[in-house]
């Protein structure tokens, strides 16, 4: 983004400072929930019956982390899926979703009129929770497959449309044509030439897919039974829900009873939610810069 | 090129709409979805009788005009502000915050909340609510305050996005607009009013239309986890979504929530309609199609 000059019409320095004042209260506000979270899992047991949910723990403990990272069956196991299907799902999606957007950007397409309205019909009406429900479990036979955790979110159709709106503004036709006059094909121009200039909002989409497939907990709550198979969030989900859920599932339990003991139940479940949300939060300021840039949200007129 | 994303769309956003047909039908697992009897619109007069239909309604519609107007105004404020920062990098620094709860599951947040909210060790209850000598309030029991907390949880995690959006229609505007309404002698008020507010109008326009239509949907992470599905807070929390949900796979009452989910689908496209006729009715250009 280029940097505007522009002195001319700028704010005085006292609304300016109230204005960086006001900014850091709310940064302040965004953040202190998760600072509060964070705190309550590094807390004493003990500590936390006694004064509360603390921003400043009386004792430091680390047992919450030890005993969730002792367990594999549980937590490594719905990292492992969380990770599979994040990874799976973005790789998928940001590529069909491209696939489908590059060509209704181009104004010599024949059907782009076509399926412009097939993909932006789906934004108007859909078929609501119950049929896609049946046709997951009655006609596609998804019910309790992976399958039924990538599929719902491939295509967001709006999502689509940035893309499009990005590869029209981008891409200029002398580009294309001057390839084709080299001898490229359609699928060469796009893998060679369209995806290589368009790095913003393909790491703006690849950002929103990963997110989108990461925090997705709603389609295991509807389509996953087996234990086995449950992404890290529907695993937080129980956890939160049922405090005893993970307790029972620890398998640490029986090795040491010990650590079991005195094993705090709230630094636990708050130790669960700092760690359900730690890769997110580590990787999204990397994508930030491209955000501006990706996210110019065109006209939808086709 | 189009044709895997276009089965896709096919499987997951038509095959469902023809599934629509659900609602008029008695399904039972024995006879499968296409064996099952018609049965006319008895699934739709069990709605209306079982009285939830008003209350998740009113429920879903109101939220749904709050969270619109609430989130609208807050993250054009927070876009004018930002907009007005002279220090690139610290505004870079505000954003990733403000933005920051936007990438976090709705599981997440209800952990955030329930730590503010836990009746026993709860910060509000052990800490705020103490140090003023108030009672503890049992939160997930008392229905009423849970209007403000779904909309403060909603505007917690949605305005820093809808200001980025915002930010970025405002950094498409030509700085010379600026310049010539400094020389007019503009107040920064009157830029923000004649320059910035109408030049982002467009796409304050197209969110709006896009969020009417589903004012009859609501977030069901925001009303059925936040809350812990909580049964004394139904009355308030208790949503078309939440309601179809628990229909269908707690109560495995097929016919109610495929009633209800029809009424959900039907009407947000009459609402999409709607809206964009009354925009065009205004102004052409303006409407999305």
């Amino acid at each position: 983004m280029k940097t505007r000059s522009r002195h001319w019409s700028q704010i005085s320095p006292i609304s300016n400072a109230l204005l960086h004042m006001g900014f850091v209260a709310l940064s302040l506000l965004f953040v202190l929930p998760v600072v509060l979270v964070f705190m309550v899992s590094v807390s004493d047991g003990d500590a936390i019956l006694k004064n509360g949910y603390s921003f400043f723990p009386e004792t430091f403990s680390l047992v919450a982390y030890e005993a969730l990272f002792k367990d594999y069956s549980t937590i490594v196991g719905g990292y492992a899926v969380s990770i599979g299907i994040t990874i799976a799902g973005t790789i998928l999606s940001v590529l069909l979703m491209a696939l489908f957007a590059y060509p209704i950007s181009r104004g010599d397409y024949p059907f782009r009129a076509f399926f412009t309205f097939f993909l932006f019909f789906t934004m108007l009406f859909n078929g609501g929770m119950v049929s896609r429900y049946m046709v997951y479990t009655q006609v596609l036979d998804l019910k309790d497959s992976y399958m039924a955790l990538i599929l719902p979110l491939l295509i967001v159709p709006f999502n689509v449309i940035i893309m499009r709106t990005f590869f029209q503004s981008t891409i200029h036709p002398s580009l294309i044509d001057s390839a084709r006059i080299d001898g490229a094909g359609e699928i060469r121009i796009f893998f060679r030439i369209v995806l290589p200039l368009s790095l913003p909002v393909l790491a703006t989409m690849a950002l929103f897919s990963t997110i989108a497939y990461w925090n997705d907990w709603f389609n295991a709550l509807l389509y996953i039974d087996s234990e086995d198979k449950y992404p890290l969030q529907y695993l937080m989900r129980r956890v939160i829900n049922d405090v005893q859920y993970l307790r029972n599932n620890i398998t640490v339990a029986a090795q040491n009873p010990e650590l079991m003991s005195k094993l705090p139940d709230q630094s636990l479940q708050m130790a669960m939610a700092i760690v359900g949300m730690g890769p997110i939060l580590i990787v999204y300021p990397f994508f930030q810069k491209y955000f501006v840039k990706g996210l110019t949200v065109g006209a939808i007129k086709g | 090129m189009t044709v895997p994303a276009a089965v896709v769309i096919v499987i997951h956003s038509y095959l469902p709409m023809f599934g629509l047909f659900i609602a008029f039908k008695n399904v039972n697992y024995i006879d499968g979805i296409w064996g099952s009897p018609w049965v006319g619109f008895d699934n739709f007069s069990f709605l209306f009788n079982s009285g939830s239909l008003w209350r998740i309604t009113r429920n879903t519609v109101l939220y749904s005009l709050a969270f619109m107007s609430i989130n609208l105004v807050l993250s054009v404020a927070l876009a004018l502000a930002v907009n007005e920062l002279r220090n690139r990098f610290l505004a870079k620094f505000y954003q990733t915050f403000i933005l920051m709860p936007y990438f976090l599951s709705m599981v997440v947040i209800s952990y955030l909340v329930y730590a503010f909210l836990n009746p026993t060790q709860g910060f509000m209850n052990a800490t705020v609510l103490e140090r003023f000598g108030i009672d503890p309030v049992f939160w997930y029991s008392e229905k009423e305050y849970w209007p403000f907390i779904l909309i403060l949880v909603n505007a917690w995690q949605g305005v820093g996005m809808g200001a980025v959006i915002y930010i970025a229609a405002m950094a498409g505007i030509d700085p010379e607009y600026y310049e010539a309404a400094v020389l007019d002698g503009a107040s920064k008020w009157r830029q923000i009013f004649h320059i910035t507010l109408p030049t982002i109008q467009p796409v304050v326009i197209i969110m709006t239309i896009l969020s009417m239509g589903s004012i009859f949907t609501a977030d069901f992470g925001l009303f059925y986890q936040v809350p812990l599905d909580s049964g004394a807070l139904y009355p308030t929390t208790d949503v078309v979504d939440t309601y179809v949900y628990r229909s269908l796979l707690e109560l495995n009452d097929i016919g109610m929530s495929s009633a209800a989910a029809f009424m959900q689908s039907v009407l947000g496209f009459v609402m999409v309609l709607a809206t964009n006729a009354v925009v065009r009715k205004i102004n052409r250009e303006q409407a999305l199609f």
